[in-house]
This record gives structure tokens, C-alpha cells and sequence, in this order.
């Protein structure tokens, strides 16, 4: 079983993202169990919150909260200011953030894990007019962990949004996903 | 069809496909995505429904209660601070014996505010004359609400399915939504059968009843609650016959051998079966003991689970301020029957008030503390609170 903890801001889509996952998931035949804790009463616009997401090939009986991720998702750095985002994260773990910066700007190299950046804001600006980032770093995750297809992740986003909105997601999941193959090859 | 549901959606597919005739709601977090999603299911023609909006769960359950006795199918859904001002419906509805089914998400109570899992709001229910369901996953909640209603209207009493703050309701998972021809098949329309307010035949409901009466009433009542044990236990065959999925009122895993059982509900019954699965493979004899239904108390099955062993552990999500657990004290009034050789020590923790995790590690922990401990009394009860 991997786990994932996702890092954001109240309507950054940071559960919307962990559902992806988890659809994207059951379309690959695995299992998926995804899952927020928001902190405050629930309505957090802008503070950070986090999102949790579990994979697995067989049925999760776990129901706790994410302590010793295997990845992490960071959607905006700024969080890194407020609180420590790869705690717990395990040895060999991954952190993939959406940032303009560099792994080595932030001070993230040479760590006991693997970082990767992706400015999620400005590929989905350019493609959908708007920095809803979760549909960029589904694609980027799908790239960088394989634990995910980029066919199941495209049929997740399409089956989401119907239509237009859907086919604009997955291109950005697509460009995500061939931008994160590239770096890492 | 197999699709990636919330804990609150499964609640409102469970009623959808049940054919519900009448929901009346009130919104409150962290129940809100259940009436939510029964709204736009009614608005996309999924389901053929009345919706009342109601000014409050108080009134929500009096519309319900009426819409049952009108002879309907009836539902509503609350949480916490809502469970409790329907309080004095929750007695009308058995009392007038009206199969209404609630879904109540269990959320901490105020003072100070706190919208997570704790199960106190439905414990404190116990003698409404409710019957009670656990649920510790999200398919357990969509067919144990499907179940509910065979439940209720089988006995004329009303049921509650209740799921954990966020650790359900907000959790989404892969679950297999049943085919609503199978659903009628397994729970036709419901049929009030003798009476009902039905203004061409007109009864008097819920006049005063004379000292003698009433008590009989009550009784029957009682009688009922003893007979709901066979009745549940036929259902959840029933339903294993239609969809292959079986449930139980109490049920072991790795408890036969076991020197130490713990005893979960909800959720965390389900993380204790990974809990059980890493401590057995430390070599350790341990077992779980998951308790489905708490209105009525399965008592004679917890008998059969219990009987002979040394040492169980109760987890309590949930507390009654001056006696500890509910759980853990409903399980001691029937372990009392049993001769002391075969009476196990009964360890009454208390874990997850308002929302705390309850991990593998917190499961590991009470599961040592009870192995090493010589007596009940030694021990701390509540685990991973700092006592400032």
C-alpha cells in the first residue's frame, strides 16, 4: 500500500485531487481511499488544510490519518513557510510541489527523499484561464510514481467534467505528465 | 456498478435505491453532503420523493414521524448537535412506532464546537427505543441503510445508521452500488399493512393512554427490541442472498486463539483489523471483536465471542462523564451472567474523543498496556491524552 498526503490551501482542491486519485485508481483495478482533514469548522478558504489518499491492490481496512507518507503533494510552497510538509515522509519517499523555484532553490536536495517541481499554476493559467491546479499535479503524480496510469487519470478528469472543461483538463494532465516524464528521464 | 463514493453519498444512495417516499432534512456538517446529494438525486429525477425543508432537526423528525404514519417510507439524516434537538422526536418516533430511518453521522458535542468523529451524540440516544447500526466502512453504510428500512418496517420501529465524522462521511472508496431492481426485489414498497392516517378510514393516533395501556405499550416495545436480534440476523442473511455481501451483529477476527481481544465499533474496528493482522504477525495472540448493533445489545452473542477468555480491551470513541465508556460498560452488565472462571477482565478504554485518530499504533499500545497489566483498575483509561 502507498499513501499520499497532500498539502494545501482551502480551495486549492487538495481533496478533489485525492478523489482523482482514487477514481483514477478503481479504473486501473486497484483500490483507492481518499480523504480530507480540514481543521478549524471545515470552511478553510486559504488556510492550510491537508488530503490524504491510500492505494492499494486490495480491499484498505486502514482508516486512520496519513502519518508516514510515501509521497507528498505540496500545492503551494508558501505552506512550507507555516509547517513541516515531509514529516513523516519516509525514507526513499517522494515530494512533488507546485512552485516556480527549484528543487535546489528550496533547499530540498540531497534530502533522504526525491523532490520534483512543477509550476501547476502557469500550465493551468495558460490552459484553463484559472490556477485550478489539482488536474496538473494528478498528471504530474501519475509521472513521477507510476502508481497511478495516464489513461485512468485522463478517464478520471474526463468522467469529472463532461464536455469541454473536460478535454481542457486532460491536456493539462497530459502536459503535466509528459513535462514530469521529461525531467526525469 | 462499482464507483468511488463518499460515506455521505453511499447514505444517500442506500435511500435513494431503497425507493424512500418522503425525506425531511436539515443541514448540518458533517451530515450536510447526505441531504445534499438526496436533493440533487431528486432533482435529476433519480428518485421519486418528497423533500421537506424543515426550519430544524426537531421538525425534520416530527415531518418524518408524520410521513410514517401517513404510510410511507420516510427518511432523514443529522449529526451531533441535531440528533440532540430531535431528541424528544427520537422517543415519539418508537413510541408511535413509526419505521422512520435516520442516518446519523456521529459528531462530537458542544461546548467547545468540534465537528469529528465521536460516537457520544448516538449513544446518548440509547433509550429513544432506536435500534442502533455501525458501520465501518462505506459499503457496510450503504447496505446497512438499505437494510435499515427492512429492519424498521419489519418491527414498526425506527432505525438508526451511523457512520463516522469524516473517517466515512468524507472518505471516498471504491463501493458497489446495487441495481435498483434488486434493491425492490429485496425490500418491496413499503406496506403499513393494518393502520395508517388515512383520512377514508380515520383512526385517533397517539391519544392519551391510561396507566395500563401505556405500560403495555412499552412492553411491546421491549419484546420487539428481543425480537429485532432474530430479525436483524434474518435480514443480514437476506441480504447476503440477494447481494453476497454478509454482515453480523458481532463478529470475531483472529479472536478464537486470542489471549487479548479488543472490542471495536465503527471505523475503528476497521483499522483494528490491521491493527490485529501487525500484532499477530509479532507473534502476538491477538483478536478483534467488531459489535455491529448496539440497540438491541447482542448480548448473547457477545457471550459466545467472549466466554472463557482472559482479557478483552473495549475502545470507546466516546464517554459518559463520571462512567467511563458506554460501550465497555453495556459489555460488563452482560459479561456479569457469566461465572467468574469464565468471565474475562474487561479493559474499558477510552480513544478519538472529538475526532482524535485512532492508528494501528494507538490499537498497539492498549493492546500491550492490557496484555502486561495484572488488573483493570491499574491501568490509564484514556490513551493519548495529556492529563493537564
Amino acid at each position: 500500500m502507498k499513501e499520499t498526503r497532500i498539502h494545501g490551501r482551502g480551495g486549492q482542491g487538495s481533496l478533489v485531487l485525492a478523489q482523482f486519485m482514487a477514481i483514477a485508481a478503481l479504473e486501473d483495478g486497484k483500490y483507492g481511499q481518499a480523504f480530507p482533514f480540514l481543521g478549524g469548522g471545515g470552511e478553510r478558504r486559504g488556510k492550510p488544510i491537508m488530503a490524504f489518499c491510500r492505494l492499494n491492490d486490495r480491499p484498505i481496512r486502514l482508516r486512520s490519518r496519513v502519518a508516514e507518507p510515501d509521497y507528498v503533494i505540496v500545492q503551494d510552497a508558501t505552506i512550507m513557510r507555516e509547517l513541516d510538509v515531509t514529516e513523516g515522509l519516509k525514507d526513499g519517499g517522494l515530494v512533488l510541489l507546485n512552485t516556480d523555484k527549484s528543487v535546489e532553490d528550496l533547499g530540498l536536495s540531497g534530502k533522504p527523499f526525491e523532490a520534483h517541481t512543477i509550476s501547476a499554476d502557469n500550465l493551468a493559467r495558460r490552459i484553463l484561464g484559472r490556477p485550478i491546479i489539482n488536474t496538473a499535479l494528478l498528471g504530474a503524480f501519475a509521472a513521477i510514481t507510476n502508481e497511478i496510469t495516464l489513461q485512468s487519470a485522463l478517464n478520471a478528469v474526463r468522467s469529472k467534467f463532461p464536455g469541454r472543461l473536460g478535454e481542457k483538463n486532460a491536456q493539462v494532465v497530459q502536459e503535466s505528465y509528459d513535462q514530469l516524464m521529461r525531467n526525469s528521464s | 456498478m462499482r464507483k468511488v463514493l463518499t460515506g455521505n453519498q453511499a447514505v444517500a444512495y442506500g435511500a435513494m435505491l431503497s425507493g424512500v417516499e418522503v425525506v425531511a432534512a436539515y443541514p448540518i456538517t458533517p451530515q450536510t453532503t447526505i441531504i445534499e446529494t438526496l436533493a440533487d438525486m431528486q432533482a435529476e429525477g433519480l428518485g421519486d420523493f418528497d423533500y421537506i425543508r424543515v426550519e430544524s432537526e426537531h421538525s425534520a423528525m416530527a415531518a418524518c414521524i408524520g410521513a410514517s404514519m401517513g404510510g410511507v417510507r420516510t427518511f432523514t439524516a443529522t449529526s451531533g448537535q441535531g440528533l440532540f434537538l430531535m431528541h424528544e422526536m427520537l422517543h415519539y418516533a418508537s413510541g408511535a412506532r413509526t419505521p422512520v430511518v435516520l442516518a446519523n453521522v456521529n459528531r462530537a458535542p458542544a461546548a467547545p464546537w468540534n465537528i469529528w468523529s465521536d460516537q457520544t451524540d448516538s449513544l446518548s440516544q440509547r433509550e429513544t427505543g432506536w435500534i442502533q447500526l455501525y458501520c465501518e466502512g462505506n459499503q457496510e453504510v450503504l447496505d446497512t441503510t438499505i437494510m435499515a428500512f427492512k429492519i424498521a418496517e419489519k418491527l414498526k420501529l425506527p432505525a438508526m445508521v451511523i457512520l463516522d465524522a469524516f473517517f466515512l462521511s468524507h472518505t471516498s472508496e471504491p463501493i458497489e452500488i446495487p441495481d435498483k431492481e434488486a434493491v425492490k426485489d429485496f425490500l418491496p414498497t413499503y406496506d403499513p399493512k393494518d393502520i395508517w392516517l388515512d383520512p377514508d378510514n380515520p383512526h385517533t393516533f397517539g391519544a392519551i393512554a391510561m396507566s395500563d395501556p401505556y405500560m403495555e405499550l412499552r412492553w411491546q416495545i421491549q419484546r420487539d427490541m428481543e425480537i429485532a436480534k432474530s430479525v436483524i440476523a434474518e435480514v443480514h442473511e437476506d441480504f447476503a442472498h440477494h447481494f453476497g455481501r454478509m454482515y453480523h451483529q458481532v463478529e470475531g477476527y483472529l479472536a478464537e486463539d486470542a489471549e487479548v481481544l479488543v472490542i471495536c465499533t465503527g471505523t475503528a474496528a476497521s483499522t483494528a483489523r490491521v491493527a490485529v493482522e501487525a500484532l499477530r504477525a509479532e507473534g502476538e495472540r491477538a483478536g478483534l471483536v467488531k459489535i455491529k448493533t448496539f440497540r438491541p445489545f447482542p448480548g448473547e452473542e457477545i457471550i459466545g465471542a467472549l466466554k472463557g477468555k482472559k482479557k478483552v480491551a473495549v475502545i470507546d470513541r466516546n464517554f459518559s462523564p463520571g462512567a467511563q465508556g458506554i460501550w465497555a460498560q453495556e459489555l460488563r452488565s452482560v459479561l456479569c451472567e457469566l461465572s467468574d472462571q469464565e468471565r474475562p477482565m474487561v479493559y474499558g478504554y477510552i480513544a478519538g474523543i472529538g475526532g482524535c485518530d485512532i492508528s494501528v499504533k494507538t490499537i498497539k499500545e492498549i493492546y500491550y498496556k492490557t496484555l502486561e497489566s495484572h488488573r483493570p483498575d491499574d491501568i490509564d483509561m484514556w490513551v493519548g491524552v495529556r492529563h493537564v
